[in-house]
């Protein structure tokens, strides 16, 4: 079976001359439908630049990624939209919500990106915040929102499309240990539906979650292990 | 995607910044708003000089005695005056079959007087085919006639202007009035014709010819011959059949050397006609620039909510928001400004012409309202379209950094 995320001696540098900074040098990495992989590493290790080119919001300087089968390397930006659209969903640490936009308008996005009715598309949206133990707030603005809601309404609006691949770039970092808790459990019920997960995250107990941990240094995979058989 | 899902994002960014884009569809207004404006009172200046000029009737000929030019006086041999015979000479269905009526006219300069009131005017001395070579219509009384003329009698036709300054409200028939002396028996008025800020047409008195010439002037040379044509098309006709015939009989032997010009109204209201377009396409002009600057605050304010909302572009296409989508999202929001902002402006324009500006009614031009709006929409369009496709070619990554 093709993996999910296939990543062959993938590099990134920024800038130039003096300034170049080398942020990833080679990372050989593929994940498996249905994985849960929990991404580690000191700060400044590469673990965001490694995120933006799996969920295709960057480039790779160099190197080959193929997201299911898919040569992303080859696509021009308007496939890449649609790659995003149907085969991502993204979490960020700082929720990434639109402003002065109802949490349920925000999780309908998606989908009206992808030309789905209305009617259906509400639908949809309203058991996505359902899922996620938001269905009493869904016509509060972003800031009528806790943290921990808002990033559930993100994670309502990563998962309503149904994409292949959820991917949430430390996505307890802004959170307290009750919201923390809520967001790890539904990323645990996500996987344990069958849905692929990249997470980055500093703490250890969340990794714990995972069933795969890897640990990046200085732009190379330093660790990869599992946690459980 | 659909259209009107967009057409909905972009409303709600509208709405988001209520201040900020009033004052920018303020600037679409006052441009919309002046073109029209502007273009209105050129054209209302336009109809009111060329409603009073035609108030003269425009199928009329004026042939006045003499040259305006000096420099041709040394090789004039002769400089014949202008008279009656020449006035009857022109009525002659062979040589002239354009010409209907050619009317002889002399003016003195006085002041008429009536117990107490006195007004200085000039009194017509001329023939009854005056008044519809002249289109001035009878309002009470009667006009002049064959007989005044024939026995010379006192008899004058007063204007509404010359009315209300020596009688005020008192009936002016049959009433003696005093004019350079002589006194005449109003007979008859003209309707009131309305002046035109420089030319009051009312502002006449009109005797018979021969009493005129008696009492008056003294019998030289004509002031002018109002001429009828058969319509204001034939009037060019006439004019060079007036020419000849007046050529003929004055012995002009060149251009140089005629003693009498011919002033046609057809002629008059095309040349004013043409001064007025220039000027009104320079107050149009005035307002475009208006409008442009209009344009550049819509460009402007794209510019800074782009900048504003870079995140959020960020955001739409990290969860995959196309190129097209993006920049529909904003040009809508640049179009609804302008179309509202114009719509607003055109409204302005048509309460703000109901008023009389120094003297001119202003005449809205229908292509100038038209015109103001599809190009305020049109500049929004080409205005907005900067930013929103800066925006739009964003890569989410660098969108989703910006602070
Ligand atoms: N846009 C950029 N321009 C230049 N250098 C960058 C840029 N983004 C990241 N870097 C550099 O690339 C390296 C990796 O950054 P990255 O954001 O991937 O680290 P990280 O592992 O996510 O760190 P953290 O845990 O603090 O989020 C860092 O040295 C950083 O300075
Ligand atoms: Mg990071």
């Amino acid at each position: 079976m093709t993996p999910v995320i296939d990543l062959q001696s993938i590099t990134k540098v920024y800038g130039a001359g003096d300034t170049e900074v080398q942020a990833l040098r080679g990372i050989d990495l593929s994940i498996a439908r249905g994985d849960y992989v929990a991404i580690m590493g000191a700060s400044g290790s590469g673990k965001s630049t490694l995120m933006n080119i799996v969920g295709a919001l960057d480039a790779a300087t160099s190197g080959h990624y193929a997201l299911d089968g898919i040569d992303i390397d080859d696509l021009d930006e308007s496939a890449l939209s649609i790659v995003r659209n149907r085969k991502i969903g993204f979490i960020f640490q700082s929720f990434n919500l639109i402003p002065r936009t109802s949490a349920l308008s925000n999780v309908e996005l998606p989908l009206v990106y992808r030309g789905v009715r209305r009617r259906e598309r509400r639908a949809r949206a309203i058991t996505a915040l359902e899922s996620v133990g938001l269905g009493d707030r869904m016509h509060h603005m972003p800031n009528e929102l806790s943290g921990g809601q808002q990033q559930r309404v993100a994670v309502a609006r990563a998962l309503v499309a149904e994409p292949s691949l959820l991917l949430a770039d430390e996505p307890t970092g802004n959170l307290d240990s009750r919201s923390t808790a809520d967001v790890l459990d539904l990323m645990g019920r996500l996987h344990d539906q069958g849905r692929t997960i990249v997470m980055i995250t500093h703490e250890d107990d969340v990794a714990a979650q995972a069933g795969r941990v890897v640990t990046l240094v200085d732009g190379q995979i330093s660790e990869d292990r599992r946690n459980r058989p | 995607m659909n259209v009107l899902e967009t057409i909905r994002i972009g409303l709600q960014g509208i709405a988001a910044n209520k201040l900020r884009s009033g004052l920018t569809m303020l600037g679409i207004l006052i441009g919309v708003a002046s073109v029209i404006v502007l273009m209105a009172i050129g054209n209302g200046a336009s109809v009111a000089v060329t409603a009073s000029i035609e108030s003269l009737g425009t199928n009329t000929l004026t042939v006045r005695h003499g040259t305006f030019g000096g420099e041709n006086d040394t090789t004039r041999t002769q400089f014949k005056d202008l008279t009656v015979d020449d006035a009857v000479a022109l009525v002659d269905p062979v040589l002239a079959p354009d010409v209907v009526s050619a009317t002889p006219v002399v003016t003195a300069a006085t002041t008429c007087t009536f117990e107490g009131a006195s007004y200085s005017t000039s009194v017509t001395g001329t023939w009854p085919s005056y008044f519809e070579a002249s289109n001035s219509p009878i309002g009470t009384g009667t006009p002049l006639t064959a007989d005044d003329v024939l026995n010379s009698r006192r008899s004058i036709v007063l204007g509404q202007t010359v009315i209300s300054e020596l009688f005020g409200d008192t009936d002016p028939l049959d009433r003696t009035v005093t004019c350079g002396g002589v006194p005449f028996i109003v007979v008859g008025t003209i309707e009131e014709k309305g002046s035109s800020g420089f030319l009051d047409a009312d502002d006449v008195a009109i005797a018979p010819l021969s009493t005129v010439q008696s009492k008056l002037t003294g019998y030289g040379s004509l002031d002018s011959i109002l001429v009828q044509a058969s319509s204001s098309e034939a009037s060019t006709a006439a004019e060079s059949e007036v020419t000849s015939i007046l050529d003929q009989r004055h012995g002009t032997t060149s251009e140089d050397n005629r003693d009498f010009q011919i002033l046609n109204q057809a002629a008059l209201i095309s040349t004013v006609q043409d001064t007025i377009g220039i000027f009104t396409v320079l107050l149009g002009a005035v307002a475009a620039i208006s409008l442009l600057v209009g344009g550049i605050g819509i460009t402007n304010i794209m510019l800074v909510t782009v900048t504003e909302r870079t995140r959020e572009i960020g955001i739409r296409k990290a969860i995959g928001a196309r190129k097209s989508a993006i920049l529909t999202q904003f040009l809508i929001e640049a179009m609804v400004l302008s179309v509202i902002g114009g719509g607003l402006g055109v409204l302005l324009a048509l309460l703000a012409t109901r008023i009389t500006i120094a003297d001119v009614t202003p005449v809205i031009v229908p292509s100038s309202v038209i015109g103001a709006f599809v190009v305020s929409v049109s500049i929004g369009l080409f205005f907005g379209s900067y930013p929103a496709n800066r925006a739009a070619s964003l890569r989410p990554i660098e969108a989703l950094r910006h602070e």
